[in-house]
C-alpha cells in the first residue's frame, strides 16, 4: 500500500516536473569559439542571463569553423528549440540554414556580428555601435579638458578593420566642435599590447612628452602597452597624459585603480540579455523588435570603483 | 568468419549502439530531420573520405585534400564572381584541375619513389597557398543555380530533408563500393596495399594504379569542394582546415587497415556517420564542450588501431601455425 502511494506520488511529481520542463524555454546558442577574453566573457554572461530567466541554454562551440555552426543550427532545428542565438564567424553563407530555421518557425537572433543574408531571415541583431563607442570616448575627453589646449595622440586598431575605422570616426565626430582639441599623431598599434607600447614610444620621441595632453587608444590592450611606455619616459600616465580607451577589459580597471588610466568605454559582453528580452516580447504578443538592437556603450572612469569592476570582470572569464 | 570483416562489424555495432543510446536520451534524435542532417552535414567529408579510402587501401596517404576543398570553393567563387560563366562548366574545369593535381602527386610518388606523406604534404601547402592567392576574403556566391540546388531536396516524412548534396554523397559511396570491390582497378588497389613487390609479381601495373588512385582522390576532393561551396554558398581560403585528418579518422574508424590492403568503402560511410552522430549528440546535450567530439574520435581511433593490430597478430599466428603443421 505504502509502496503504491509512494509510486503514485512519484509519478505525480515526475509529471509536474515534466510539465514545468515543457513550459521552460530552450534556446540554442551557436558561439564562434573562445578565441579572446571578450568572447569567453560573452559565453559566461549568456549562460548567466539564460539561468536568470530559467531558460535551458544549449551551447555549441564552433571552434572557429562555419561548418560547425551550420551543423549546430541544423541540430537545434531538429531538436525543436524555441529560439536560436548565433554569433556568426563569417558574414557569408547563412541563407540556406537560416531559411531552414525560418521554415521551422524558430526565430534566430544574431549576436555581436552581422550576416550578409536577407533581413527577413532573422528576428533581430544585437550589437554594439562602434562609431558610438568612439563618440563616448571623445565626449569624455571634451568634458574633461574644458577650454585647455589639448594635443591628442591616437593608437588605431588593425588597419582597415571595421572597429579601427568606426572608432576613429566616432572620436573625430565628438571632438569636431572643440577647436582646442587636436589629434596630432595617429598610427596603428594593431590592437596589441606590444605594438601599442612601441608606437607610443615613437610618439613620445617625435612629439616630446610635455606637448602630449591625451592618448586615445582603440582598445584597452594598446592603452596598457602605451601606459608602460609613458612610465618609462618618466611621465605620469593618467595625470601628465590622460588615457582613454575602449573595450573595458579587466586589466584597464587595474590601471584605473592605480590612477594610470582615466576612462574606458565598455563593449559589453552582455549581448544575450537584450536578445532574451526581445525574444520574450516577441513570443508574448508577437512584437517585432527593430532589426538592430544597440547595446549600451557605458563609460567607466576612476570614480566608478575600478577595483570592484575588475573583480567582477575577472569572474566572467576574460 | 573472415577476421577481416571484424573491424567493419565492430563499426556497425558501435554506430547502432551509439544511436540507440542517443535515442534513449533524446527521442528527437530518431527523426528524419536528424538523419537528413547527418547526410547533408557529412556530405563533403563523406565524398572526400571515399577517395581517402582508396588511398589508404593502397597503403598511401593524401594530406592535400582539405586544402584542395578550400581551393575548390575559392576557385568556384572567384570564377562566378569575375566571369559570366555558368557554374556547370566551371565545375568541369575545376574537376579537371584537381584531378590533374592528384595525378601529378601520384606520378611524383611513383617516379621519384617518394613517401606519399611528404609529397601530399607539399600538395597541401601548395593548394592552400593557391587559395590564398586567389582571395583571402570569404567570397559569397550568388547565382540562381546555387539557389536552385539549395532548394532541391526531397522532404521526407517528418520534415527531414534529403538534400541533393546528401544524395550526391550516397551516390559517390555506391560508385566507390562498386569500384573497390567489383573492378580490376579495385583489385589492383588492394594488391598494392598488400605490398608493392608482391603486387608487381602479380602483374599489377604499379605506376598506372598509383597515378589513378591519387587522381581519384583529387577528383573527389574537387567534388567535395563543390559540395562544400553549396553547403556554405561561399568560398573561403581558411575553410576546411584539418578535414584531411577527419577523413583519415573516418576511414580508420570505418574498419580500413591504416597500413593498407584490407577494408571496406561502406565502412567509411559508417565512420562519417559516427562522427556526425557524436557532434549531434553534443549539440543536443548543449552543456558538453564541443571538444569532446575530438576526444571521443581520438579514443575510437585508438581502439580501432589496437583492434587491427590484434587481428593482424592473430592471422599471422594462424598462418605460421599452418606452416609449422
Amino acid at each position: 500500500m505504502i509502496a503504491k502511494t509512494l509510486l503514485g506520488a512519484g509519478l505525480l511529481a515526475s509529471m509536474t516536473l515534466l510539465s514545468s520542463a515543457a513550459l521552460a524555454q530552450t534556446v540554442g546558442f551557436s558561439q564562434i569559439g573562445s578565441e579572446s577574453g571578450w568572447r569567453a566573457a560573452e559565453t559566461t554572461v549568456t549562460r548567466q542571463e539564460a539561468e536568470k530567466r530559467g531558460i535551458d541554454l544549449k551551447f555549441a562551440d564552433a571552434q572557429q569553423k562555419q561548418e560547425n555552426q551550420i551543423k549546430a543550427i541544423r541540430s537545434f532545428v531538429a531538436q525543436g528549440v524555441d529560439a536560436i542565438l548565433l554569433a556568426p564567424v563569417v558574414a557569408t553563407g547563412w541563407d540556406a540554414v537560416l531559411q531552414e530555421a525560418k521554415e521551422a518557425e524558430i526565430p534566430v537572433i544574431l549576436l555581436d556580428r552581422m550576416v550578409d543574408s536577407d533581413k527577413d531571415l532573422y528576428l533581430t541583431a544585437v550589437g554594439s555601435d562602434l562609431v558610438h563607442e568612439g563618440e563616448v570616448a571623445g565626449k569624455w575627453l571634451v568634458d574633461e579638458v574644458g577650454d585647455r589646449e589639448c594635443n591628442v595622440v591616437e593608437l588605431q586598431g588593425t588597419t582597415g578593420s571595421s572597429p579601427a575605422i568606426d572608432r576613429k570616426k566616432g572620436f573625430e565626430q565628438a571632438i569636431a566642435d572643440a577647436s582646442n582639441i587636436k589629434i596630432v599623431r595617429s598610427q596603428t598599434g594593431d590592437f596589441t599590447r606590444a605594438k601599442g607600447k612601441e608606437v607610443m614610444e615613437s610618439f613620445l620621441k617625435a612629439e616630446g612628452g610635455d606637448t602630449i595632453c591625451a592618448l586615445y587608444a582603440h582598445n584597452d590592450d594598446m592603452a596598457v602597452g602605451a601606459i608602460q611606455a609613458i612610465k618609462e619616459a618618466g611621465l605620469k600616465p593618467g595625470s601628465d597624459i590622460l588615457v582613454v580607451s575602449i573595450d573595458a577589459v579587466p586589466d584597464i580597471f587595474q590601471a584605473m585603480a592605480a590612477g594610470e588610466a582615466n576612462a574606458t568605454v565598455e563593449l559589453t559582453p552582455n549581448m544575450a540579455g537584450p536578445a532574451f528580452d526581445a525574444l520574450a516580447k516577441y513570443q508574448a504578443d508577437g512584437t517585432e523588435p527593430p532589426k538592430f538592437i544597440q547595446t549600451e556603450s557605458k563609460l567607466y572612469t576612476q570614480a566608478d570603483d575600478p577595483m570592484k569592476v575588475y573583480e567582477e570582470k575577472k569572474s566572467q572569464g576574460y | 568468419m573472415n577476421p577481416r570483416l571484424l573491424p567493419f562489424l565492430a563499426t556497425v555495432v558501435i554506430f547502432v549502439v551509439a544511436y540507440v543510446i542517443c535515442w534513449l536520451q533524446f527521442p528527437a534524435m530518431l527523426s528524419t530531420r536528424v538523419i537528413g542532417n547527418l547526410l547533408t552535414d557529412g556530405a563533403f567529408l563523406g565524398i572526400v573520405a571515399v577517395g581517402m579510402t582508396f588511398v589508404i587501401l593502397s597503403g598511401g596517404i593524401d594530406l592535400s585534400v582539405g586544402s584542395v576543398i578550400a581551393f575548390s570553393g575559392v576557385f568556384v567563387a572567384v570564377m562566378l564572381r569575375d566571369t559570366g560563366i555558368h557554374p556547370v562548366p566551371v565545375f568541369v574545369l575545376l574537376l579537371a584541375i584537381t584531378t590533374a593535381f592528384g595525378a601529378a602527386m601520384g606520378l611524383i610518388i611513383h617516379v621519384l619513389q617518394m613517401p606519399p606523406f611528404i609529397v601530399t604534404l607539399a600538395g597541401m601547402f601548395l593548394a592552400r597557398g593557391m587559395a590564398y592567392v586567389l582571395s583571402v576574403d570569404s567570397i559569397p556566391i550568388a547565382h540562381p543555380f546555387y539557389d536552385w540546388v539549395q532548394t532541391a531536396y526531397w522532404l521526407m516524412p517528418g520534415k527531414g530533408r534529403l538534400t541533393l548534396i546528401g544524395a550526391t554523397m550516397l551516390a559517390v559511396f555506391v560508385a566507390g563500393i562498386l569500384l573497390a570491390h567489383r573492378t580490376r582497378f579495385g583489385a589492383n588497389v588492394f594488391a598494392l596495399g598488400g605490398g608493392v613487390q608482391t603486387a608487381r609479381l602479380m602483374g599489377v601495373p604499379v605506376g598506372r594504379t598509383t597515378v589513378l588512385i591519387y587522381a581519384l582522390s583529387g577528383l573527389l576532393a574537387g567534388l567535395s569542394g563543390i559540395v562544400f561551396s553549396f553547403y556554405t554558398s561561399a568560398g573561403y581560403s581558411l575553410a576546411t582546415v584539418g578535414v584531411e585528418l577527419d577523413a583519415i579518422a573516418a576511414v580508420v574508424i570505418g574498419g580500413t587497415l591504416l597500413t593498407g590492403g584490407s577494408g571496406f568503402v561502406a565502412g567509411t560511410l559508417i565512420g562519417v556517420l559516427i562522427m556526425g552522430l557524436i557532434q549531434t549528440y553534443i549539440t543536443f546535450d548543449g552543456t558538453l564542450s564541443s571538444w569532446w567530439t575530438k576526444i571521443i574520435i581520438g579514443a575510437l581511433l585508438l581502439a580501432f588501431i589496437v583492434l587491427q593490430k590484434a587481428l593482424l597478430d592473430i592471422t599471422a599466428k594462424r598462418a605460421s601455425a599452418r606452416e609449422a603443421g
